[in-house]
């Protein structure tokens, strides 16, 4: 199989993640979607190690996951805590942080 | 461009009483130091301690003078190197002191005259809070004076020159809680830095030249001819700007009477005595510089003609008692400019009428501060009257000095004074004949206003009363007032002679000067000029006389409207405050008014328009920050795609 295709694939779900992080206003989903566009940006970097034939690549993907996955916890701690205090999940109502 | 002058003559080092000079100085420094810094506690002797310092520096005085007289005719310089003071690569000045004739004559003027005004000021001002302080202020001045006139080269007489200028600062604004006081001390220090200017600029120029400011090498260049004549005329101009600024003559008269704000023992011996005379010393000390360029002291002698006439008619205006004198002062200070600006003929005769005139006006100012005393503060003269009887010690050493100004032989004056005319008559020519009939006419009306002064002050009818509202009880100073009188008047009757007959003073400085004393071509014989001028004087006092002895005299002056135009004119100084006003000061201050306006509107205007530039455009920036967290993620995304697009585009572009 061309390996274009999972960089094709990459980009589409690149693509969706940012748009979901953009257009989306529940935090949960919102959340979802940085998932989406790291683990699109992960398959990238598998799919250049095995078109390259080095392993850097894959090293690189599980340093993502790593980090991801704590990312994950402090990220749903974070909307959790917010969801206690103001009842709502959605980011647009987290704006008390500006001028 | 400096060069080096080759023919330094060099003076004797100081040994024996000599190495003592310095303490001429430090004596009544230490007596100013112990007084300021030793505060309130020194209160209670702190008078006591001034006038031994002032004494013992007489004394010292005393026995360097001897010293000198001891040592052979020409060998009466001595110098004593204190300590190397600027030390630059090309530019050395070593402060030292010079202890020659004409230093000789000045510190025993100052100390001597200085000491006999500390004995009077512990009366004049027993009660005055703040005496400890006037006394330190006077050693200070004391010593600031005595380092002007033993410093060896011109930077330290600077030195001395701006000290004695701050000297006279602090004690005209003794009493800082007048205004007039306060204003006065301004004025002076404001027309004296005119001066200073000049003799700061003259010293540059010196150095610059000769590559030195010492004495014996300015001097000498001059002397052996190696400054272009443009050069030493420009030296000496710039020189006499600073003698003019320093000794209130014209144009620069303006701030000597109103300096008579300070208290009565200050003007005697600051703005009578010593201080005002020191451009006269520096004219004389300079006197190779003028002898050898005929265009300045055509100057000095016009500047010291005008300011007799201008000092003489003013004087005959004014009623305030201290006023007349300070003018008296300024005309007498004409009569010295005059001499010296007539060259080696009148060096010696200028210095002799200085010393002179040290005497009598010190003993009439003190004269006149023991009526302003007697008559509780009171200035004008229209409310005195009929004092003699009640004080006939001041009356007494008053009118000495009276005659000694007004020329009554063979009192000082009239030796002084005398030659000088004499002088001015025998420069030939007629410039000679302008200048002795100034003179002459100067002498006249010296007669005519101080006559009047003493007319008013001491005889006629009383025009105070004893009773009432404003009683005066006018009494005679105490005896620490009344010595120092004395002795002055002693000095006003014997000084002149002492110095003229036979040329005594005139042989005594002649190494300063150069001998030119010989007798030369007279235009008149010296009988007649002493005719004359003794007949211009009868002539004045006969006209004060009639007018203020004969006739009654109102206790309150005419208004303006009621006397003539040059009567007018001399009460309003003959304009010359006016003048400065318009000329210099209203110009002066709308310069500062457009500046501060520049300042405002141009460089503050940009400054504070830069920052409330800088302060909307944030204030707009901020804006941006929203709170909703789908917007920054859009600038992120923005901005990443951006240096995304920017990597690419560099990379294969």
């Amino acid at each position: 199989m061309n390996p274009a295709n999972y960089l094709i694939l990459a980009a589409l779900l690149f693509t969706i993640g940012a748009v979901g992080v953009l257009l989306r206003r529940n935090a949960i989903v919102v959340f979802m979607c940085v998932e989406l566009m790291l683990n699109a940006a992960n398959l990238t970097l598998v799919t250049f190690s095995r078109i390259n034939g080095t392993l850097d690549g894959q090293i690189m993907a599980f340093f993502v996951m790593v980090v991801a996955a704590a990312e994950v916890v402090i990220g749903l701690a974070i909307i959790l805590t917010i969801f206690r205090t103001r009842r709502s999940a959605s980011v647009d109502d987290v704006n008390l942080l500006k001028y | 461009m400096p060069h080096e002058v080759g023919h330094e003559v060099g003076y004797a080092a100081a040994s024996g009483v000599f190495s003592a000079t310095w303490l001429l100085l430090v004596l009544p420094l230490a007596g100013a130091l112990i007084l300021l810094l030793g505060g309130r506690r020194t209160d209670r002797w702190g008078h006591l301690l001034g006038t031994a310092a002032s004494a013992a520096s007489f004394v010292v005085g005393l026995v360097l003078f001897f010293g000198l007289r001891g040592r052979a005719a020409d060998d009466r310089q001595v110098a004593q190197h204190l300590f190397s003071w600027i030390s630059v690569n090309g530019f050395q000045v070593d402060a030292g002191l010079l202890f020659d004739q004409l230093s000789a004559v000045f510190v025993l003027l100052i100390t001597g005259v200085g000491t006999l005004i500390h004995i009077y000021s512990i009366g004049y001002m027993a009660h005055d809070p703040g005496r400890r302080r006037f006394f330190a202020y006077m050693n200070l001045f004391l010593a600031s004076m005595l380092l002007l006139v033993l410093g060896d080269n011109f930077l330290v007489l600077y030195a001395g020159w701006e000290l004695v200028g701050l000297s006279s600062f602090l004690l005209i604004k003794f009493w800082e809680y007048k205004p007039a006081a306060a204003t006065a001390a301004n004025k002076a220090f404001y027309m004296n830095r005119v001066g200073d200017v000049g003799l700061a600029l003259a010293i540059m120029l010196m150095f610059a030249t000769v590559g030195s400011t010492n004495y014996d090498s300015v001097l000498g260049a001059a002397a052996a001819d190696v400054i272009g004549y443009g050069t030493l005329t420009a030296i000496a101009l710039l020189l006499l700007l600073g003698a003019c600024g320093k000794s209130g003559q014209f144009p620069l008269q303006a701030w000597l009477p109103d300096a008579m704000e300070g208290p009565t023992p200050i003007s005697a011996l600051i703005h009578a005595a010593t201080m005002v005379t020191a451009g006269v010393y520096l004219i004389a000390r300079a006197s190779p510089i003028f002898t050898e360029t005929q265009a300045a002291r055509t100057v000095v002698v016009i500047i010291g003609a005008v300011t007799i006439i201008i000092g003489c008619v003013i004087g005959c205006a004014y009623d305030d008692i201290k006023k007349v004198l300070a003018y008296s002062t300024v005309s007498q200070i004409g009569y010295m400019f005059l001499a010296v600006g007539l060259g080696p003929a009148g060096y010696a005769l200028g210095i002799a009428h200085l010393l002179a005139h040290g005497f009598f006006k010190a003993g009439l100012f003190l004269g006149s501060g023991s009526v302003i005393h007697a008559m509780d503060d009171e200035q004008d003269m229209r409310k005195y009257g009929g004092l003699w009887r009640l004080m006939p010690v001041t009356w007494a050493t008053f009118g000495l000095g009276y005659l000694a100004i007004i020329g009554l032989p063979p009192l000082s004056g009239f030796f002084t004074k005398d030659k000088i005319i004499e002088a001015a008559f025998d420069k030939g020519g007629t410039s000679g004949y302008l200048l002795g009939l100034t003179a002459l006419l100067g002498a006249g009306i010296t007669a005519f206003y101080m006559t009047r002064l003493f007319l008013l002050t001491f005889h006629g009818e009383r025009r105070w009363s004893s009773s009432g509202e404003h009683a005066k009880h006018p009494h005679e100073s105490p005896r620490v007032m009344t010595g120092p009188m004395a002795l002055l008047a002693v000095g006003s009757v014997f000084a002149g002679g002492l110095f003229i007959v036979g040329g005594t003073l005139q042989d005594w400085l002649a190494p300063v000067f150069g001998e030119g004393h010989e007798e030369g071509a007279h235009t008149l014989s010296p009988a007649v000029v002493t005719a004359l001028t003794l007949l211009v004087a009868a002539g004045g006092f006969a006209g004060a006389y009639l007018r203020y002895q004969l006739r009654p005299v109102e206790a309150v002056g005419r208004p303006d409207s009621e006397v003539g135009l040059v009567t007018v004119a001399a009460r309003h100084d003959l304009y010359a405050n006016t003048f400065n006003e318009t000329v210099f000061m209203r110009p002066g201050q709308y310069l500062t008014r457009f500046l501060v306006w520049l300042d405002t509107v141009g460089v503050d205007g940009l400054v504070r328009g830069t920052a409330a530039g800088i302060g909307g455009l944030s204030g707009r920036l901020r804006r941006t920050q929203t709170g909703f967290v789908r917007s920054y993620a859009l600038s992120m995304l923005g901005g990443a795609v951006l240096v995304v697009m920017t990597a690419l585009l560099v990379r294969t572009g």
